[in-house]
């Protein structure tokens, strides 16, 4: 197999893996199995994905509350994320952050976050130590509409182009701030505008389109590597599912034909991308199930990883509290 | 031994941590530019008047191998960055499970008694203190100043560093060479024998200078100081306690919730110490107003010599009268 198409079927496993995990999370905690609030990622898939494909081991990135999309992108092991959303001491937290605060800073995924846009000032200090470093390495911020209403949002844009960070700031407009729509809270659509405002780049991209989504981060990774500072990246793109669910989904007041229109096929990130891989022959209907099928069986071992695995004892609570 | 200021041993500490270990880099809104000179602006940077954003940059590159010093000038201004000290600083290592260190200090002035008004003259340390997953510092003198930065600054957790306004400009003997303080160890400033008056940061010296005044009656003094409040060395206030039977708490924050409060009951909570105890504690602190302007409002505001004399006297004849020892 070809590199390319190694990589382009690695894509599409991790866009699939993505929607299974989260679908199976709401499943888990609809049956209370696994606790808390759960912000699932259904439909937003190629963001990450095409975001992470044009990014290194060592770049860094920081996430959202709806970060399992993420992690899965980075890298992160489903057996430890799963682990974690039920609670238990082989979580990436060992049992202390669940689905918000998933992190694994062995692969550069500086943590899930459950404050909107506080995910940005972090990701721009590891910009300024990738600068520093001098290594050529990046960092990249995923955040949602929503925070292009919060301080840090414009606080951290302005001072990454001030000082020229090897920053991506990839935002996932999934047009909706939790319960409300963005055009309610906001006066302008084009969030790449923005980027000149802070005297950086701005692109707005297809963010159903995964490869659109890798090549705007590829030219914007580039940028940064050699110098060039951050870019603002608007991916398009739409929350299949409710804002949260804790016991049971929020309502969801949207109108079912605005859902058929962004869950048919022609918008859908992985049935499109299934269509491009198929329509240059690189994957069959067979390649897609066999996909299917290895991601069902390593969620259903990830499931049974992560029921194995001890609660955390309690006489542990204090652990990691304080650095020695 | 040689007498320098707070601020010129806090500058001293910056200078030889800068040296020692080139990961450490420092940021803020005011230029620094004896630092700047001496080790470029790659690593002394002065930032756009964002605090949240270059709090959360001292975060981030803490995680990512660098111990940034961050300056947010006075404490008034973490306030507008309190999402990053609060919600990220404070829960990030514990949070993720221990994933990671987080080597950042946060410096910024704090106190009132230079006339700055209400919101440039605030002691909020006690609110710092509630969040689980800070250090928190506050020295009284030039040498645990630059004792405790450097302590602080290769400590390997979220810490911040008060820096009372009113000390700047004290001097007092600093030992030359790598001077370190341990974090969590208070210093006893005076020992005596009748009370222990725990003084935090300018309330130290008033403290030793009541001291000095009733010590001409035959009344003997010990000054304890904390110099840190997380972690608070419990021990070795209660066993000054121990000693004298009797305790006087002395700051300029309001005494609700504060760091006064915190100290009184990890007194009065230890069985032996409150058996010990001769008379009920007693706590000196400003008025629960913000500091005003004016300096007759202001002095009449913030504690004051002849209020640690009146609380020492109460807790020496043993009955409090009035009962009202904070206002």
């Amino acid at each position: 197999m070809s590199q390319e198409k190694t990589e382009l079927v690695e894509i599409l496993r991790q866009m699939i893996m993505i929607r299974e995990f989260d679908l199976l999370a709401v499943e888990l905690r609809k049956a209370k199995r696994i606790y808390g609030a759960l912000h699932p990622y259904v439909g937003e898939e190629a963001v990450a994905v095409g975001v992470c494909a044009a990014l290194r081991p060592t770049d860094r990135i920081t996430s959202t509350h709806r970060g399992h999309g993420h992690c899965i992108a980075k890298g992160a092991d489903i057996n430890r994320m799963m682990a974690e959303l039920f609670g238990r001491a082989d979580g990436y937290c060992k049992g202390k952050g669940g689905s918000m605060h998933i992190a694994d800073f062995a692969i550069g995924m500086l943590g899930a976050n459950g404050i909107v846009a506080g995910g940005m000032p972090i990701a721009c200090g590891a910009a300024l130590a990738a600068q520093l470093e001098d290594q050529g390495a990046v960092a990249a911020c995923f955040f949602g509409d929503g925070a292009t209403g919060e301080g840090e949002f414009h606080e951290t844009l302005n001072i990454a182009s001030l000082w020229k960070l090897p920053l991506l700031f990839v935002c996932e407009n999934n047009r909706y701030g939790a319960g409300n729509a963005v055009e309610s809270v906001r006066p302008e659509a084009d969030i790449s505008l923005h980027a000149p405002a802070y005297g950086l780049p701005g692109v707005s991209v297809d963010g159903n389109d995964v490869l659109a989504v890798r090549e705007a981060t590829r030219e914007a990774v580039e940028r940064a590597r050699r110098g060039g500072g951050p870019t603002l990246l608007h991916c398009k793109t739409f929350r299949w599912l409710f804002h949260a669910m804790r016991d049971v989904p929020q309502p969801d007041m949207r109108s079912a034909d605005l859902l058929a229109q962004w869950r048919g096929r022609e918008r859908d990130p992985i049935a499109r991308f299934e269509g491009v891989l198929a329509g240059r022959d690189l994957v069959t209907a067979a390649d897609v199930q066999a996909i299917r099928d290895r991601v069902k069986r390593d969620l259903a071992a990830a499931v049974e990883f992560a029921e194995k695995s001890p609660y955390p004892d309690p006489k542990d609570l204090l652990v990691d509290m304080f650095a020695g | 031994m040689r007498e320098i200021t707070v601020t010129q041993a806090l500058e001293e500490a910056m200078i030889e941590e800068m040296e020692r270990d080139e990961r450490v880099i420092t940021f803020g809104t005011v230029r620094a530019p004896a630092l700047a000179n001496k080790f470029g602006d790659r690593r002394v940077r002065f930032t756009p008047i964002s605090e949240a954003a270059f709090t959360g940059i001292g975060l981030g590159a803490a995680g990512s191998g660098f111990r940034p010093v961050v300056n947010w000038g006075m404490v008034t201004f973490s306030f507008v960055a309190m999402d990053q000290i609060v919600n990220q600083a404070s829960k990030i290592r514990y949070m993720f499970g221990g994933q990671a260190d987080f080597p950042v200090t946060f410096r910024c002035t704090t106190g009132g008694g230079i006339q700055l008004a209400a919101q440039h003259s605030q002691s909020p340390y006690s609110m710092f203190m509630h969040l689980a997953g800070l250090k928190i510092i506050l020295p009284s003198t030039p040498a645990d100043a630059k004792g405790l930065l450097k302590s602080a600054i290769r400590d390997n957790n979220p810490t911040v560093f008060f820096e009372c306004s009113r000390l700047a400009g004290v001097t007092g003997p600093v030992p030359d060479g790598d001077h370190t303080v341990p974090i969590g160890v208070a210093d006893v400033k005076r020992a005596g024998r009748d009370v222990t008056v725990v003084g935090l940061a300018y309330y130290v010296r008033e403290a030793l200078a009541v001291a000095d005044s009733l010590a001409k009656e035959g009344i003997s003094i010990e000054v304890v100081d904390p110099r840190t409040l997380v972690p608070m060395d419990a021990e070795a206030i209660r066993a000054s306690v121990r000693r004298t039977g009797r305790l006087v708490v002395v700051d300029e924050a309001p005494a609700t919730c504060s760091a006064a409060s915190e100290i009184l009951a990890l007194v009065t909570e230890d069985p032996e110490t409150f058996r010990a105890l001769e008379a009920p504690v007693q706590r000196v602190c400003a008025a629960p107003v913000p500091v005003p302007y004016s300096p007759t409002l202001e002095q009449a505001a913030l504690p004051d010599r002849a209020q640690i004399e009146a609380a020492i006297r109460r807790v020496l004849e043993g009955a409090p009268t009035g009962g009202q020892t904070c206002r």
